[in-house]
């Protein structure tokens, strides 16, 4: 997709980034003003309309990273390296927004800031864990070696998220329990999906966008110097 | 996978000094755990086993970032994949040669926990059996993002910022199986923490050693 389209615009990340502010914007009006407040814990949980969907997609990303791992290990296509950056790129902003959404929503309900639950404990070790393949990524100049090497420890880490979840759990556990759309009212679960989609959009477009970013660098990186292209131009 | 084990234990036994020097900064580090938390003995005996353990997980950074340092003279590291072997044997060779530093460097600062903390077990074989179950998993992923970090520039920083995050449940199964067997066990826990070790373990020996040769491939 990006060989052929380097040169030319990119129009559809923009379309879905603009589809998701319209989704965004449509559900937390929904859910700041239509929805009812929730019964034990007030205004506060409206929180949950940006906080659940931020969860999901944070999964999706790091999931989207872990596939382009497998496919770049198998292929070595650097399409695949490009969209895993991105992937890990998009997953480590939003496991970080979760985090602090989370601590906001915490402060209020259980009175402090953070807590050593399994779900949250697990975010925080998948944001870390993810942060130093960024930082390997930065440390690698070898544009192979660093697709592989990412790759690998995406592999590792991806594999480590389930373990850190279930060892957590038999650790220490306070956290909600998830609902089921069919225990919630509609008035909850509107806007919960529509938020959902919108920052599955807003991912996309972010992906999309940044996996170009990291195609053309890419090519930038293993193209030779300009003069020995002027050179092998002329001799052509 | 003898003769690459081989090479790893002389190697390691040539540079004994540098265990001693791992064990003295792991006791000193034992040390000054204990500023953190104030002359209390109760205290200290409650998180004697956090101690330990991160005391040997600070270590481990140390023995694992020096483990690739003779592959990384001369090249040495491309000689050995040009032999008639696979690259996995190499790694198994290298994974069980950190292990063992680990495990013994481990029941090494034992003694200084349970003297500086006053912290002593009777069932001294499972709290070996907790060392080395621990110990195995610092080292299959150490041994993997060593490789990978010792042809970086910055290692030092590299190593620890991969590796800590990924053995959160490995450190956290060290830690409250060691302190069940420090602090006693009513629940009868300690089976379940171990066998959580053990799959942490089983997972990454395997996985490590599956993905270690695109790693080293040139």
């Amino acid at each position: 997709m990006h060989e052929t389209a380097n040169n030319r615009y990119p129009v559809l990340p923009f379309i879905l980034i603009g589809l998701g502010v319209l989704c965004l914007a449509f559900g937390s009006y929904f859910g700041l003003f239509v929805a009812p407040p929730e019964r034990y814990m007030g205004e506060v949980q409206r929180i949950m309309y940006v906080h659940v969907p931020t969860a999901w997609n944070a999964l999706l990303a790091i999931t989207f990273a872990f596939v382009c791992a497998i496919v770049f290990l198998f292929n070595g296509n650097f399409k695949w390296d490009a969209r895993l950056e991105a992937g890990i790129e998009v997953g480590v902003l939003l496991a970080f927004l979760l985090c602090v959404q989370g601590a906001i929503w915490a402060k209020p309900t259980w009175g402090v800031w953070w807590d050593w639950d399994p779900r949250l404990t697990t975010t925080a070790v998948l944001l870390f864990a993810f942060l130093g393949i960024l930082a390997l990524r930065k440390f690698v100049e070898d544009p192979v070696k660093r697709g592989i090497w990412s790759a690998v420890a995406t592999i590792i880490a991806y594999v480590d998220v389930p373990i850190v979840y279930f060892s957590v759990r038999w650790w220490n556990s306070l956290h909600q329990l998830q609902s089921s759309p069919a225990t919630v009212s509609s008035q909850f679960y509107i806007p919960l999906r529509v938020n959902a989609f919108g920052i599955l959009f807003l991912m996309t477009g972010f992906i999309m966008l940044r996996a170009r970013l990291a195609s053309l660098r890419h090519v930038n990186e293993i193209a030779p110097p300009p003069m020995m292209a002027e050179e092998a131009g002329e001799l052509a | 996978m003898i003769a690459a084990l081989r090479k790893e234990m002389l190697l390691q036994w040539r540079t004994r000094a540098q265990f001693l020097a791992v064990f003295v900064f792991g006791a000193t580090s034992l040390l000054l755990f204990s500023f953190a938390v104030g002359p209390n003995a109760e205290d200290l005996r409650k998180f004697s086993a956090g101690f330990l353990w991160l005391g040997l997980l600070l270590s481990s950074t140390l023995t694992l970032s020096e483990s690739f340092h003779a592959e990384m003279e001369n090249r040495a590291l491309e000689g050995l994949l040009l032999l008639p072997a696979d690259p996995r044997v190499l790694y198994y060779g290298k994974a069980i040669a950190n292990w063992l530093q680990l495990t013994f460097l481990g029941i090494a600062l034992v003694p200084v926990m349970v003297v500086l903390y006053d912290a002593g077990t009777t069932r001294i074989p499972m709290l070996i059996l907790v060392v080395a179950l621990g110990a195995a998993g610092l080292s299959a992923p150490g041994t993997l993002y060593a490789a990978m970090t010792a042809q970086v520039k910055s290692k030092q920083t590299l190593l620890p910022l991969l590796l800590f995050p990924l053995i959160v449940p490995a450190l956290l199964a060290s830690v409250k199986s060691t302190s069940l067997l420090i602090l006693g066990d009513p629940m009868g826990s300690l089976g379940s923490w171990l066998s959580l070790l053990g799959a942490f373990d089983a997972i990454y020996w395997a996985l490590c050693g599956l993905l270690y040769g695109r790693v080293v491939e040139e």
